[in-house]
């Protein structure tokens, strides 16, 4: 189990007139290889919801646990947890601060105390990593690259202290269909060579179906259901409910059944989708 | 005929050379047209939409609005320009300078020395249009990413332009944000005003009369979205992408699928994938 | 969030409310001055009553008013003290040791503090009851005068207005910019104060180079929207003076003008001595 989080609840200035409930007994169970999709609308607790997992933000109710870091404890290993959880904020690339695009990634391992050798070595490799070419950029300013090379440095400086798990908050915000294309196949990527757990917030429905194996539906600070993305989908009234959108397949399939023709199936994904169709003619 | 592009170059200079963003474009955007630019980033859209109201003025070539070249140095003269050719902008945080809806509306106008009591009733449209007129003594910082830009384009609305530039307006949206911007500007369309769309989603152009792609400076592509969704690989070759719906549909057809080759919303595939059986 | 937007605005629909922020700003200058000559204790006790009365007629809850004062407290008491020891006189009613503390002091401190507390009390009426737009529209109008030695009124007020938008769009992004440090393992909490400082740089980096995009961003939109420093503008908003504006002017001029009569004139605290005697 790489996260468990149980009844977690959180209240923005809590005891004055703008007390505002952000998450409402919050109860999400990770498992090492997964990768989650958090859904829901803006202002849905999404946000806040991921920050917790960094303990980013102070737990006020409920249990975190991260491995075997416990949340709840009075002084939990922050530096320890820092370095197993790695964040990617949303525009990552507006945080970028250093001379150097080396000197940037190495901001992140430097903070969690290691060798200087050990960080050549993390940075140099998260900045190939991510799809860049360590000779050519390590001396250049991360201002003046291109706004998705920007971006792919900034995630170079959280994978640079190598997470375990990783968390992207809408990782493709604001990038053209190519940037948008490069940094899904990037996430895969690291989700394959360094951090086996990944957790994106996305409101692109059809890039939840396409990349995660498990999807949580936030909704007025509660989760309505976590499940597969077929178990999510397809569950018409929560969608209403939490005035979600669904993806383009979903969408076609839906207007399938209204016209009465059922595939019998309910794929999420394209390649589903064009099986299934193909399934449905011949039979 | 609003705006004239001929054999329009637009280059600035960088530490170490120039770099061209605009070459060669001529081109004319029609009265009460709903026009989409598309391209990736850095294919010169963005700075084709700033040569529309003379925020650029072109290296060589000639931008007109209306017969009169963005080129000028006299203020009253662009001021005219700017007044009939109105932008919003990418960052809706950005572009924005009062703190109080109604001052923000008013700021254009006052610019133009419209009497006091006409701006009144130029905010009482201007939000009308947009569907935000209860927000009118509201603080902007409140609102969501969509009801940021529809308050963007009311305050460009308020000046009574005759084309409204969205410039990637719909970029740092999320779905619904993005949705309601697009409506607006489909409804303002519908009154008479020409749009002019400049986005990466090509989605957002499949409500265009007319849509041109742009890559590397020049404009490779213009033509109905009809026309344009059909050149599949061409469209690929300028690292764009179909609209998913239309994506599957060509996928089908590659399938063997008997579909017509045409655009498709969502609810039009799935009619005609029934009737394929 | 709120609060930093409309500074400690306390939103109520009252006659103080909507009077013109010009004459609340110009009774506030006036109080200032004549809070310095304040000498009696009648007099203190008068001025606090009239204070007292606004805010009821603000129908702002003494106790919103009172925590204004909280913030200066610790001054309050310092100032105090210091007065209270180092004030040396001619009437000595305690000495211990190497302390001694005279009448004269003890007067002095307390009057300080209330000097202090009321200086502190009437201007935050004025933020309780006016919001920050509404201060900057009264400024423009009253430095109007300034514009005849060319200095740009009209500029620095539209500083003062962007300003006030931007204060808490930059203080969200100082704290998303803080969080996703932390998250890379940044600590501002330990440590002296040069290695806190330190901390900061990633913070403060990142924060200007914002700023200054924003600041970019925000120019080319007051360009398209015809923003001129020099051309005529019009105003949308007009500030009015009322009758109620007149009568509340003169309220405050006769109560100012009492303490002036006090001071040179009648010595109030010694009328009332007078009658007990």
């Amino acid at each position: 189990m790489s996260i468990e989080v149980k009844d977690l609840s959180y209240v923005y200035s809590p005891g004055t007139p703008y007390a505002a409930t952000a998450l409402d007994h919050v109860d999400l169970t990770v498992s090492e290889g997964d990768f989650v999709g958090i859904i829901g609308k803006t202002g849905s607790g999404k946000s806040t919801f991921i920050q917790h997992l960094n303990a980013l933000i102070r737990l006020q109710s409920g249990s975190i646990k991260v491995y075997d870091i416990d949340l709840t404890e009075k002084k939990p290993d922050l530096k320890r947890l820092r370095g197993t959880v790695g964040m990617v904020m949303q525009y990552p690339e507006y945080q970028l601060f250093d001379e150097t695009v080396e000197k940037d990634v190495s901001y992140g391992p430097k903070n969690l105390g290691l060798s200087e050798e050990e960080i050549k070595g993390r940075v140099r490799e998260a900045i190939n990593l991510v799809g860049l070419d360590y000779e050519d950029v390590r001396d250049r300013s991360p201002f003046e690259l291109s706004g998705g090379q920007k971006r792919r440095v900034a995630i170079a400086g959280v994978i640079a202290m190598r997470p375990r798990i990783l968390i992207l908050d809408e990782p493709t915000a604001g990038l053209d269909p190519r940037g948008k294309k490069e940094i899904l196949a990037l996430v895969k990527r690291l989700k394959e060579t360094s951090s086996p757990t990944v957790i994106i917030i996305s409101h692109d429905m059809d890039a939840v179906a396409e990349n995660c194996d498990k999807v949580a539906l936030f909704s007025g600070g509660k989760i309505e259901k976590v499940g597969a993305p077929r178990e999510i989908f397809y569950d018409d009234e929560l969608l209403l409910r939490a005035e979600m959108d669904v993806p383009t397949v979903v969408k076609i399939v839906k207007e399938m059944e209204k016209k009465g023709v059922t595939l019998g199936e309910k794929p999420v994904t394209r390649s589903e989708f064009l099986a299934s169709v193909k399934r449905w003619r011949n039979g | 005929m609003p705006i004239k592009f001929e054999n329009v170059n637009y280059e600035y200079p960088t530490e170490d050379k120039s770099v061209v963003a605009v070459k060669g474009v001529t081109l004319e955007i029609e009265d009460g047209s709903f026009v989409c630019v598309c391209g990736e980033n850095g294919s010169g859209k963005s700075t084709l939409a700033k040569l529309m109201n003379g925020l650029l003025a072109p290296t060589s070539g000639v931008v007109t609005v209306d017969g009169r070249s963005t080129a000028t140095e006299e203020e009253t003269e662009l001021f005219a320009i700017r007044q009939k050719v109105g932008m919003v902008f990418q960052n809706p945080d950005n572009q924005m300078i009062a703190s109080i809806i109604e001052d923000e509306i008013a700021f254009g106008p006052e610019n133009l020395g419209v009497p006091r009591e006409e701006i009144g009733e130029r905010i009482d449209y201007a939000l009308s249009a947009v569907g935000m007129t209860e927000y009118r003594y509201n603080t902007p910082y409140k609102l969501s990413g969509g009801q940021k830009q529809r308050i963007a384009i009311a305050a460009v609305l308020a000046m009574k332009p005759e084309v409204l530039v969205l410039d990637e307006s719909t970029a740092m949206l999320d779905p619904k944000g993005r949705a309601e911007v697009i409506k607006v500007a489909e409804e303002l369309n519908k009154q008479g005003i020409t749009i002019v769309l400049i986005t990466h989603f090509m989605e957002e152009a499949t409500r265009a009369d007319r849509v041109i792609v742009m890559n590397g400076g020049s404009v490779v592509m213009d033509g109905t979205p009809a026309e344009i969704f059909r050149k599949r690989e061409e469209i690929e070759r300028y690292d764009l992408e179909l609209p998913v719906a239309d994506a599957i549909a060509a996928a089908l057809i590659g399938e063997g699928l008997p579909l017509e080759d045409r655009i498709y919303s969502a609810s039009e595939l799935a009619e005609a994938i029934c009737r394929s059986k | 969030m709120d609060k930093v937007v409309f500074g400690q605005y306390y939103p109520t629909d009252s006659v103080i409310h909507r009077m013109d922020p010009r004459i609340k700003l110009l009774a506030i200058i006036l109080y200032i001055v004549t809070v310095f000559f304040l000498v009696d204790y009648v007099m203190y006790a008068a001025i606090f009553l009239f204070v007292l009365t606004i805010t009821f007629i603000a129908k702002i809850p003494f106790k919103v008013l009172l925590r204004t004062v909280r913030t200066i407290i610790f001054l309050v008491l310092i100032t105090s003290i210091i007065n209270l020891f180092f004030t040396t006189g001619e009437e000595l009613w305690v000495e211990w040791k190497f302390i001694k503390i005279y009448r004269e002091g003890v007067e002095h401190a307390i009057k300080l503090a209330l000097r202090l507390i009321l200086l502190m009390l009437f201007p935050s009426l004025l933020t309780l009851t006016t919001t920050p737009m509404e201060l900057t529209d009264a400024l423009e109008s009253l430095m109007s005068p300034l514009k005849l030695i060319k200095i740009p009124v009209h500029a620095i007020a539209l500083i003062m207005s962007i300003a006030l938008r931007m204060i808490p769009i930059l203080m969200e992004e100082t704290n998303k910019i803080m969080l996703a440090q932390k998250a890379r393992g940044a600590d501002f909490d330990t440590g002296g104060a040069l290695k806190k400082a330190k901390a900061m740089i990633p913070v403060l980096v990142p924060l200007f180079v914002g700023a200054f995009r924003r600041a970019d961003e925000l120019a080319l939109a007051m360009d398209a929207r015809c923003y001129s420093s020099v051309a005529k503008r019009t105003k949308y908003k007009v500030m009015k003076l009322t009758v109620k504006d007149l009568v509340a002017s003169v309220v405050c001029l006769a109560v100012f003008s009492l303490v002036f009569l006090n001071k040179y004139l009648w010595g109030f605290d010694e009328m009332i001595l007078a009658l007990f005697k």
